[in-house]
């Protein structure tokens, strides 16, 4: 029992039963997360580093959260405040703290790719919790994990990712991972947002209409308009994008079925997400956060182990 | 630990326990575990997974037949995550479900060998998480005397063997293996 991957780098390198495999650990330890006692002695003797090269609130969070579950030894870097600033690399910056005797890294990084460069060049289990506009696989995952939880399967379930795809790493690791459990995937949103390329490249719809998007599927992923990776115009106001591609309790309520909504976070209100929609019954928001915590500690728990076998 | 092997050489099978005994052994057990707890209303059984669960699910329906089967709390407890051996190898859970408080109870561990002593070590490390029990006691099918790690000793014996440490016993069971027998390889 292991996984195929040494690292976590993206959905993209694991296979269909890596993905089960961390759903069914992960729905042990949200088993364990509902106990007197939330914690397990499994990486004790494990010291990680959350090496976050960019903001987070709930990735970090959750991350450090799932390791203190599991009684990790834990050490937390930022950028801001850092020896960065004076201009260390990044590889020295890791190597550094590797020397203090770190077995695993998680880390966060603007650049598209930094993790895999981190994995090429250090012995430590990197996790990815998001680089650049690539790929952040732990939210996949715990997206993935919500789903099956609320609706039972993956298989055959109708998925719209909606908003902006051209800029979202969740959108790329929800993608990967709904693809390979046998998902039916939708993208929607403005057609500035969406590559050129993604239906062929990942055999998906495309749609430019929110509401038609919206009747056909079963889970609606919206996610964050990114200000901050655009350098350009790609719509012309907040509130025009509101207009077209805002989601609201009215425009669910006219559909005639019940539409499960989820959200990465952190949510702009009144842009993709309106308040009376974000906190329905019908919202996955706050489970999502929950599952993430034992989702992670799955991926923290599987990528520990085994080690012995491998010397 | 105790318990699950891949491979049978059914060559240097020695049978311990045929189905008639076994049957006969797992009566005595849920008779005992009642004697000494006559009133089960503070008393919870706990099945230890994965291959304890086959011998509780067993002493609980016997359990059930002596008693108000509603007073029988019965509960499964994993103990991967508490594993002392997960550096050398790696376990995929199986699943907790602990639908009651230990807190001041009395607790019947049950599983299928008791060997090294290591997984009953891990299942008290488990158990305490859930709760401060008033006492714990320990129920195994077969005893394999002289081999313990730990100092850890079973209160209900179904029965004691001397084996060596490169002998292993098998347990099996209709519902998994379709036989119900205990052997020594």
């Amino acid at each position: 029992m292991q996984l195929s991957v040494k690292h976590l780098l993206g959905i993209r390198d694991l296979t269909r039963q890596d993905i089960q495999l961390i759903l069914d650990t992960a729905t042990e330890f949200k088993e364990v997360l509902q106990r007197p006692i939330k914690k397990v002695p499994s990486l004790r003797d494990v010291t990680i580093v959350n090496l976050f090269y960019e903001n987070s609130t709930r990735t970090r969070i959750s991350f450090e959260l799932a390791e203190k579950r599991l009684s990790a030894d834990t050490i937390n870097f930022t950028a801001s405040g850092s020896s960065v600033s004076k201009g260390e690399t990044l590889l020295d910056t890791v190597n550094n703290i590797l020397s203090m005797k770190v077995d695993m890294v998680v880390m966060r990084h603007s650049a598209s790719g930094a993790p895999h460069f981190l994995a090429k060049h250090i012995p430590a289990a990197i996790i990815n919790a998001g680089d650049g506009i690539n790929e952040h696989p732990t939210q996949g995952l715990l997206d993935a994990f919500s789903m099956r939880e609320r609706l039972g399967r993956l298989e055959g379930l109708k998925v719209a990712i909606i908003g902006d795809i051209m800029h979202s790493r969740v959108a790329m690791s929800n993608i990967y991972l709904l693809k390979k459990m046998g998902a039916e995937v939708m993208v929607a949103g403005p057609p500035t947002l969406i590559p050129k390329y993604i239906q062929e490249a990942f055999d998906i719809r495309v749609e430019y209409n929110l509401r038609k998007a919206l009747e056909w599927c079963d889970v609606a992923n919206v996610l964050r308009i990114q200000l901050e990776r655009q350098n350009q115009v790609l719509f012309s106001s907040l509130r025009e994008y509101s207009l077209a591609y805002g989601i609201n309790k009215r425009l669910l309520d006219s559909l005639n079925k019940e539409v499960v909504i989820m959200h990465p976070g952190p949510i702009n209100r009144g842009v993709e997400l309106d308040s009376d929609a974000a906190d329905s019954k019908q919202s996955l928001i706050l489970q999502q956060v929950e599952n993430g915590v034992a989702v992670r500690m799955a991926a923290l728990y599987l990528l520990s182990g085994g080690r012995g076998s491998m010397n | 630990m105790s318990g699950g092997f891949e491979e049978t050489n059914t060559f240097y099978m020695k049978t311990v326990l045929n189905e008639q005994q076994l049957a006969i052994t797992i009566k005595r057990l849920g008779h005992q575990i009642l004697e000494n707890h006559v009133n089960l209303e503070n008393t919870v059984l706990i099945g230890i997974q994965p291959r304890g669960i086959f011998v509780s699910d067993q002493i609980v329906r016997e359990i059930r037949e002596l008693v108000p089967a509603d007073v029988v709390k019965y509960g499964k407890l994993d103990i991967t995550f508490y594993r002392d051996d997960v550096r050398t190898s790696l376990h995929a859970p199986n699943h907790t479900d602990i639908p009651f408080s230990i807190e001041n109870k009395n607790v019947v561990i049950i599983d299928d060998v008791l060997w090294t002593g290591r997984t009953i070590r891990a299942a008290l490390d488990a158990l305490l998480d859930f709760g401060r029990p008033a006492k714990v006691e320990l129920c195994v099918l077969i005893d394999r005397r002289f081999s313990r790690q730990l100092p850890i000793q079973a209160d209900y014996v179904g029965k004691s063997i001397d084996s060596i440490v490169s002998q292993k016993v098998k347990v099996f069971w209709k519902e998994k293996d379709g036989k119900e027998e205990v052997v020594l390889l």
